[in-house]
């Protein structure tokens, strides 16, 4: 897939060397804290160890084991905030970097065609259903599939991969990383059908005649609206990395561009804006830089970016001059009590009108809830579609699984993985007391 | 400034480092080199018997970053000509004459050889001749070496031949590839020699190549034992030289002794001074850094020598050979426990699982409500720095349970984190000899061993 190349893979592969070097510092904790902290608790010390040891076959085996997009959360996964934040080696020294070493043992996968190994010597006999190609559905179904059930998992979109295709930023993963691991879970068996979009071509009347089981895994939707006048000449943020990825030629960056949000989404907006030729970037977000959502990391990589920063801005409108972009109208913030968030509510000054100028801007503040929840009828938690401890939603033989449920903590990459992990687990127990029809 | 000149046995030099009879004494302009840079002396590199060297001739065990913690090698002795050698022997005295210059020697063993070589190496002015009887490769194929040394009659018959000839000192240098060091360093002093020296390097095979099957290094597909030394054979290297400063005959000899094997540090070198050895050689530490590490074996082992109140090197010589004893006597009442310090530990687990699964189930994980914990104890759904960091247990030795066996303190990766508390275990001092003279019942009989465990108040779970 082509990428500008300012937006080309930030980090190169680790050499033999560097992961040789690195791999022998680690200390091969015993219940390693980095294994805790990791949502799907890969085994950290012993896939390094066997990269210490040339073994990288059986390295690579052993991410697989706790998590089949081992490749993708090696790039995207927060280990600031996970492995190597907690890493022993973190307080005085370098912790290991882990998300390399995993890169490195998953390369060789690819390169060697090294695929997980078969949890099941013989077909089940049952079929599921997985809707949604993204981190969690193809999780989940690998699993499944491993254990030898049959799966379909039907995607709405052209490509599979969900955000990993079209959300995440090719500065931290590359299309085609996300499209060969799809291609690697097809392989275990999965029968992938794209452009198909349950509820339309597929409904779900249908998918519980032919399933003995359906997985919902169809993540969140489109940026909210801001519900402030001139929006529609507001780029959606989501759009706007999406077409950085796989649609180069949609793609216009403005010269002066400001994104509102301050959340990880919105520091990748204005990466891409800035690397991709805007003079100025400037991030508007309505408390400060203490309350901003995105991770601690990704705010100082903004500041290295050159993204400006404006606190305590409410946009207000669009200000167009001959129908174009001219400028963001905002107010200005005051901090009160804290609200539901625990964070301080943000009150707007009346009459503190200023206006940033920018022929470009971008949103970027969340995604909707699922809105397919309430389709089907399923009992909702905030907005996200409720679950019990074996991902069961309300109605029976239906699971739910990755952002779609992420009614609390925030939503990544690793943990949709853990959850398709869990709820394949969950549904085999279940199928293993039921009759196969 | 501690004075770090030697006197050894006659042989003068301004401090006790002197290159090992090796590859950094190949050549004179070599050794021109090593003697700008502050080497006390030097044993040439073993001069003798014409011989052909081949490629691939040195192989290493490496761990881990850290290369070459010791080297193998099966080169043979010097392949330059004899009188270049010699040649290039007087340049470098006469231009060197402050400095120490010995001649290491090996040829056929023949009386006429032998006193040949000798006189041909005293014209040149040399300080000393060293004997080789330890190269464990090529040579000793052809009779020489450590065909020798392993004989101690060999040993004596040849060193008494070239003690008829000598008039300068002669030291012998012994091989380790033998299971007593002592008979050999015996027959050495019946013989009538000056000093000894030790050791020379330990026969092994480093490494076998998983592609090819060669062995590693492969010399044209084939390959074979070859000497080791360096940094992982200085244990062997103290312990044989102490076993010659607590054999009564050896030290009654009062024959010197020029330590070797592994030094790289002035604190190696603080240690062979204290079991006993009097000058010092080294040899694969500087075919790893150069003759540049002189400089810090000189400056280090002098400022250890001021801070420790010793004013010359004699003063440091085998200062702790008193404390070279045998398990028999060591003191059964003594105990030590280990114990963690919690500031510097970094909660790694080692000494858990270590003790846990080879000692003596003595380490508890402490959980941070203060409970007594298990591993691996956390929800599948628990995840983030945060909860890992925070809820991690801490190691804690049970030290009632402790039998203090050390393991932990050697596993953990945190300087002075744990530490071996000496604690008084209540009971009289008693060795094992002093049981096998006075009880012998204990020492023979698990009963009654059991009985006397229990009198004295030993458990051992
Ligand atoms: C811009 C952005 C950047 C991010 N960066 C990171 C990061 O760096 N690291 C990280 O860990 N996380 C990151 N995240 C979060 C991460 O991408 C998500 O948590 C993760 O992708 C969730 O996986 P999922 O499978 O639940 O949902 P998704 O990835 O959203 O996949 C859902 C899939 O379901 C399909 N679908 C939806 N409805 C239907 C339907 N009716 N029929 C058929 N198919 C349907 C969608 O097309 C999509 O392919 C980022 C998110 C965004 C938005
Ligand atoms: C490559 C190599 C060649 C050696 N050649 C000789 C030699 O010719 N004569 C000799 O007496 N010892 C020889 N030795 C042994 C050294 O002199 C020394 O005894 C041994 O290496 C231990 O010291 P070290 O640990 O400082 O290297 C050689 C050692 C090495 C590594
Ligand atoms: S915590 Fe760090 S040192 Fe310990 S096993 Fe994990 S990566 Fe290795
Ligand atoms: S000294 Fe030995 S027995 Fe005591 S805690 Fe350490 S490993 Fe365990
Ligand atoms: S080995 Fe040392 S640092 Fe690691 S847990 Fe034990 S005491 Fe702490």
């Amino acid at each position: 897939m082509e990428t500008h190349p300012a937006l080309a893979e930030q980090l190169p592969p680790l050499s033999a060397h560097e992961a040789a070097v690195e791999a022998d510092r680690c200390l091969f904790c015993y219940d390693a804290p980095c294994t805790h902290a990791c949502p799907t608790h890969i085994d950290i010390p012993r896939f390094i160890k066997k990269i210490a040891t040339k073994n990288l076959r059986g390295s690579a085996e052993t991410i697989y084991t706790a998590n089949l997009l081992g490749a993708t959360c090696a790039r995207v996964c927060p280990v600031q905030e996970l492995c190597e934040g907690a890493c022993v080696l973190g307080s005085e020294h370098k912790p290991i970097a882990i998300g390399r070493l995993q890169r490195y043992a998953m390369d060789y996968a690819k390169a060697k065609g090294i695929k997980p190994r078969a949890k099941a010597l013989r077909a089940s006999g049952r079929r599921i259903a997985v809707i949604g190609a993204g981190p969690a559905g193809l999780s989940c179904a690998g699993e499944l599939a491993l254990r030898g059930h049959a799966v379909t998992v039907f995607e709405k979109r052209e490509l599979a991969g969900g955000l990993s295709t079209y959300g995440i930023i090719a500065l931290r993963e590359p299309v085609d990383v996300a499209l060969d691991e799809a291609k690697m879970i097809e392989s275990l068996g999965v029968e992938l059908k794209t452009s198909v979009e349950f509820g339309k071509e597929i409904t779900i009347e249908e998918a519980r005649k032919q399933f003995d089981a359906i997985v919902m895994s169809v993540g969140l939707g489109a940026t909210p609206a801001l519900g402030i006048a001139g929006e529609e000449a507001i780029v959606d943020g989501l759009a706007y990395i999406e077409a950085s990825k796989v649609g180069a030629a949609n793609l216009h960056v403005g010269r002066n561009v400001v994104v509102v949000g301050a959340g990880n989404t919105a520091v990748d907006c204005a990466t891409i804006a800035r690397r991709l030729g805007a003079e100025r970037v400037t991030m508007v977000y309505r408390r400060t830089q203490r309350e901003m959502t995105c991770y601690e990391h990704e705010y100082h990589f903004a500041l290295s970016e050159g993204i400006e920063f404006r606190f305590l801005s409410q946009p207000a409108g669009v200000i167009l001059r001959d129908g174009k972009t001219a400028g963001l109208k905002c107010l200005r913030v005051e901090l009160g009590e804290p609200d539901a968030s625990g964070r301080p509510a943000p009150k707007a000054v009346a009459g503190s009108e200023f206006v940033i100028e920018a022929d470009q801007i971008v949103k970027a503040v969340g995604q909707q809830k699922p809105s397919l929840a309430s389709l089907l009828g399923l009992k909702t938690a905030k907005g996200y579609i409720a679950v019990s401890e074996d991902f069961e939603t309300s109605v029976a033989g239906v699971y739910a699984v990755g952002d779609c449920i992420r009614s609390h903590g925030s939503a990544s990459t690793v943990m949709a993985v853990e959850d398709g992990k869990l709820a394949a687990a969950a549904i085999e127990r279940k199928l293993a007391t039921a009759e196969v029809r | 400034m501690a004075d770090l000149r030697i006197d050894f046995e006659g042989i003068k030099s301004p401090n006790p480092f002197w290159l090992a009879s090796a590859p950094p004494t190949n050549s004179g302009a070599q050794i021109h080199r090593a003697f700008e840079a502050g080497w006390g002396g030097a044993v040439w590199k073993t001069i003798g018997a014409p011989v052909l060297n081949v490629s691939n001739r040195y192989g290493a065990w490496h761990s881990g970053r850290r290369r070459m913690l010791a080297i193998n090698n099966v080169e043979l002795i010097s392949d330059r000509p004899l009188e270049i050698n010699l040649k290039e022997i007087a340049e470098v005295k006469r231009a060197w004459p402050d400095r120490a210059v010995i001649v290491s020697a090996m040829v056929e063993s023949k009386p006429e050889a032998w006193h040949e070589i000798i006189r041909r190496i005293e014209d040149t002015g040399a300080d000393g001749i060293e004997l080789n009887y330890g190269c464990p490769h090529g040579m000793s194929e052809r009779g020489m070496g450590s065909a020798v040394g392993q004989v101690p009659e060999y040993c004596e018959q040849i060193t008494r031949w070239v003690m008829d000839a000598a008039k300068i000192p002669v030291i012998v240098k012994l091989t380790p590839n033998i299971t007593n060091i002592v008979m050999p360093a015996r027959a050495a002093v019946a013989a009538g020699a000056n000093a000894l020296s030790l050791i020379n390097t330990i026969n092994s095979i480093v490494g076998v190549d998983l592609d090819t099957l060669e062995l590693t290094p492969s010399i044209g597909g084939k390959g074979g034992h070859g000497g080791y030394a360096g940094p992982a054979v200085k244990p062997i290297a103290l312990n044989m030289l102490s076993a010659l400063g607590t054999d009564e005959m050896v030290s009654r000899s009062g024959l010197p002794i020029s330590g070797m094997g592994g030094i790289a540090t002035w604190e190696d070198a603080a240690q062979f001074l204290l079991l006993g050895a009097s000058s010092l050689q080294v040899c694969t530490a500087v075919m790893h850094h150069g003759y540049r590490i002189i400089e810090d074996l000189c400056d280090g082992l002098s400022n250890w020598m001021d801070e420790k109140g010793f004013a010359t090197i004699t003063d440091v010589v085998g200062q702790s050979l008193h404390r070279v004893s045998e398990f028999k006597h060591f003191d059964l009442a003594f105990r030590a426990v280990a114990r963690i310090d919690e500031a510097k530990c970094i909660q790694c687990n080692l000494c858990y699982v270590a003790c846990n699964d080879t000692a003596h189930q003595c380490i508890d994980l402490i959980a941070p409500d203060g409970s007594v914990t298990q591993p691996y104890m956390y929800d599948v759904r628990s995840n983030g720095k945060q909860e890992a960091t925070e809820t991690r247990p801490q190691p804690q030795v049970r030290e009632e349970d402790c039998v203090g066996c050390r393991l932990c303190y050697n596993v953990c990766p945190v300087a002075e984190c744990i530490e071996m508390v000496e604690e008084p275990s209540g009971r009289e001092s008693v060795t094992w000899n002093e049981l096998t003279a006075n009880r012998r019942e204990v020492t023979e009989d698990w009963a009654r061993m059991q009985e006397y465990r229990a009198q004295v108040g030993i458990e051992i779970h």
